[in-house]
């Protein structure tokens, strides 16, 4: 995932509390995801508008972490899921 | 494993059998030899309460099935009863009985998601396995469809000896449509598909190739399409984690209203199930004796007992123990570790070379219902 790339969950990807199991998870086309709080801090901040480079720096700043850190624990997560085409990029 | 109502955790999916009724009549029908009469479905309101239900149990995903979905005209009311209680909720079907102002009622009310069928990239070949003449050109209408309005689409290829050639076409046919994913799934010979071996099972060459195939297809098309692979059952060394272990993970909503396990648990005689009409989701799900069957795997008799994979494929699938041994408790016979592997390799060897005309599901035509437009 590079810095200047927009990151967007398609149709069909979205976030939903899963009530009964007290967690969040991502559901996309026939997969539920079940996501750790580092994922769901991660795909929160995706809106579509701000870059990744930006993401982890909002991150970094609100986790009180290092953003190189915090790129490199979110960039595979977020490349597995582009990967399941659970999410795509603006270049 | 215990099958103790304490340990078991709740269901991630629903598939609901909304109708028994198809226009087509595949050779491999997936339905229960026994079909679920018109008058005996549940109505628009008794499926919402279904799903409501459903969501409260703990069940994310739901998939709308049949027969063919969209023959029951009330298929958008029911999209929004399921958006209503807070399902990802997933349309299966052949297209046939779908128009473009259906799709656009379809995307008002909320449906996430779209799994198409395929029965051949030529009509010469969809339309003689469908048994439906002009379904693959309308199928293709239906496509350009789903893509003008931006619906997600899952690609659901069916293979079997008579098209698995046509599997690169169809992983093209998917890019082309714009698809995200492309389920091949080579036929599973349950229920009706018993009967179509002889015209339907691949050889072992063709099985090799399709793995070939699909493993060349998921490198070159990484982030473009995903592809899940079903291989061909009677040539694999291990059975299929069928649905992801008895109650585990999901259930199956009967046209009539039963609750069951997988869709075709009821070709294992001895199970009863509870019905929607009577019972509780949550009653069926935790304490229904047709979950508690094979739930886990104290039920599991040598090899399985003993077996370090237990938990991985769960002893494979009971029906088709129940199907080709007459034992549900049975190992799966596809298992290299099933003393009667050797007797199935002989057979499907022998199904693969058989020639044999399609015997087509017949349905009664006078109830099926399509779409005035």
């Amino acid at each position: 995932m590079e810095p200047g790339e927009i990151p967007y969950l398609p149709r069909g990807v979205r976030l939903h509390h899963d009530r009964v199991r007290d967690t969040w998870v991502l559901l996309a086309p026939e997969r539920a995801v079940s996501l750790d709080m580092v994922g769901h801090a991660v795909l929160s901040e995706i809106d579509g508008a701000r870059s990744f480079g930006e993401i982890t720096r909002a991150l970094a700043a609100r986790y009180d972490a290092s953003p190189d850190q915090i790129a490199a624990d979110a960039s595979g997560f977020l490349r597995a899921l582009r990967d399941r085409r659970f999410l795509e990029v603006q270049a | 494993m215990k099958a103790d109502p304490a340990n078991v955790r709740p269901p991630i999916a629903m598939l609901a059998e909304l109708t028994h009724r198809c226009p087509l009549s595949c050779p491999y029908c997936s339905n229960p030899l026994e079909l679920a009469r018109q008058e005996t479905e549940l109505d628009t309101e008794t499926w919402a309460d279904v799903f409501r239900q459903a969501a409260d149990l703990g069940v994310l995903q739901l998939h709308l099935s049949g027969g063919e979905p969209a023959s029951r005209r009330d298929l958008e009311p029911l999209v929004t009863a399921a958006r209503d209680a807070g399902l990802y909720t997933n349309l299966i079907t052949s297209g046939i009985g779908l128009t473009e102002r259906r799709l656009r009622a379809l995307d008002a009310a909320g449906l996430d998601h779209i799994q198409l069928s395929l029965q051949g990239t030529t009509a010469q070949m969809a339309d003689m396995i469908g048994g439906y003449r002009g379904g693959f050109d309308r199928k293709m209408k239906v496509a350009e469809w789903i893509g003008a309005v931006g619906f997600p689409l899952t690609l659901n290829a069916v293979l079997h000896r008579q098209n698995l050639h046509q599997l690169p076409r169809a992983i093209e046919m998917a890019v082309e449509m714009g698809a995200r994913r492309i389920e091949v799934a080579t036929v599973q010979f349950h229920g009706w598909a018993l009967r179509n071996r002889d015209a339907m099972m691949p050889t072992r060459e063709q099985a090799r190739e399709a793995d070939a195939i699909v493993a060349e297809a998921r490198a070159r098309l990484k982030g473009v399409l995903v592809i899940d692979y079903v291989p061909a059952d009677y040539h694999s060394d291990y059975p299929k984690r069928c649905m992801g272990g008895w109650g585990s993970t999901g259930l199956v909503v009967a046209p009539d209203g039963q609750v069951m396990p997988c869709h075709a648990a009821s070709t294992i005689p001895h199970l009863t199930f509870d019905n929607m009409r009577d019972t509780s989701l949550a009653e069926t799900w935790y304490r229904g004796g047709a979950f508690q069957a094979y739930r886990g795997t104290d039920w599991m008799q040598e090899p399985c007992a003993s077996c370090e994979r237990k938990t991985v494929d769960f002893g494979g699938c009971r029906c088709q123990a129940m199907a080709l041994l007459g034992d549900p408790a049975a190992t799966d016979p596809v298992c290299i570790k099933s003393p009667h592997r050797a007797e199935l390799t002989a057979q499907a060897d022998a199904h693969a070379v058989a020639g044999s005309d399609l015997v087509y599901r017949v349905m009664p035509r006078d109830k099926v219902s399509e779409p005035a437009d």
